[in-house]
């Protein structure tokens, strides 16, 4: 098989609209999108050594897009960690003593429907744009924190340790929050898809 | 309270677990717990079902906001390859 090799004059043509939405989905800010994508190409230039070729020159774009991303999540959370970590959200959805849910945040069907899908009748659920940004608007409420370990996790699929390292925090509340994301992610979702 | 009925009412720790155990696997006493509590709980029993359709959902929503839907400013696109391209020729 022949190996892959760069080709930088076409970089922005093949790959700066594939790297821009990666970045945006990300970050949700075009601005940041947007400048990533340009550091991405100049520092793929400075360590084109670094290809190998065993992976494809876009593959290997999107891993230094990758890192750069983390690196504005890490800016996003220093800081924040502490206080977000603290408090106990949880309290807003369950009875402090037992741990039961409170009757209001109980879990119910979506949209009236059955009870694991959202009343919504086409079997891919995100064509129906209503839903969509239901989600979307959901996902962007949580905190930066919450929602960047929430991505890396289920997006990215990265291992629990690389998390924890790159965003400092500890894998016993790297478990806490993946917890807090999803039980706000879903109180948001019912609320607005009652 | 016994260890059973706490179990049994603590619906915060068995979503905690449900959660974890999409990522990892629990340890025998989580797992006992978590089934302990599930046999008898609908409410969690949904929020499971749910949370995994989210975890679809949201998949799918990355992976095809990723495929082109915004495109780049023409100019900004024009003057990024020129700033390579200077680089190319240094």
């Amino acid at each position: 098989m022949q190996a892959a090799v760069l080709n930088p004059h076409q970089w922005v043509a093949l790959y700066a609209d594939y790297l821009y939405n990666y970045a945006f989905t990300r970050l949700g800010n075009e601005e940041q999108a947007r400048d990533l994508v340009q550091e991405t190409f100049l520092a793929a230039l400075e360590r084109t050594e670094q290809f190998k070729g065993n992976s494809s020159e876009r593959t290997w774009l999107t891993a230094i897009l990758k890192y750069k991303i983390i690196d504005v999540y890490r800016k996003r959370n220093s800081g924040l960690h502490t206080e977000r970590i603290e408090g106990e959200p949880e309290r807003e959805f369950f009875e402090t003593d037992s741990g039961h849910w409170k009757a209001e945040y109980a879990p119910r069907a979506f949209g009236g429907g059955a009870p694991d899908t959202f009343g919504v009748e086409d079997p891919d659920l995100l064509t129906n744009k209503e839903l969509r940004s239901v989600l979307q608007n959901c996902l962007q409420k949580l905190p930066a924190l919450w929602l960047s370990v929430f991505t890396m996790k289920h997006i990215d699929e990265e291992a629990t340790a690389v998390i924890c390292e790159a965003l400092k925090v500890t894998p016993s509340n790297f478990w806490v929050i993946i917890h807090r994301a999803k039980i706000n992610l879903r109180a948001c979702i019912q609320k607005a898809w009652a | 309270m016994g260890a059973i009925k706490k179990i049994q009412y603590n619906c915060r720790h068995a979503t905690y677990l449900i959660e974890k155990r999409q990522h990892t696997s629990l340890t025998l006493k989580e797992r006992v717990q978590l089934a302990i509590h599930l046999s008898g709980c609908s409410v969690c029993r949904l929020f499971q079902r749910q949370s995994r359709m989210i975890n679809r959902m949201v998949r799918k929503l990355f992976q095809t906001s990723d495929q082109q839907e915004r495109r780049l400013d023409e100019g900004f696109k024009r003057e990024m390859q020129e700033k390579i391209n200077e680089r190319l020729t240094r």
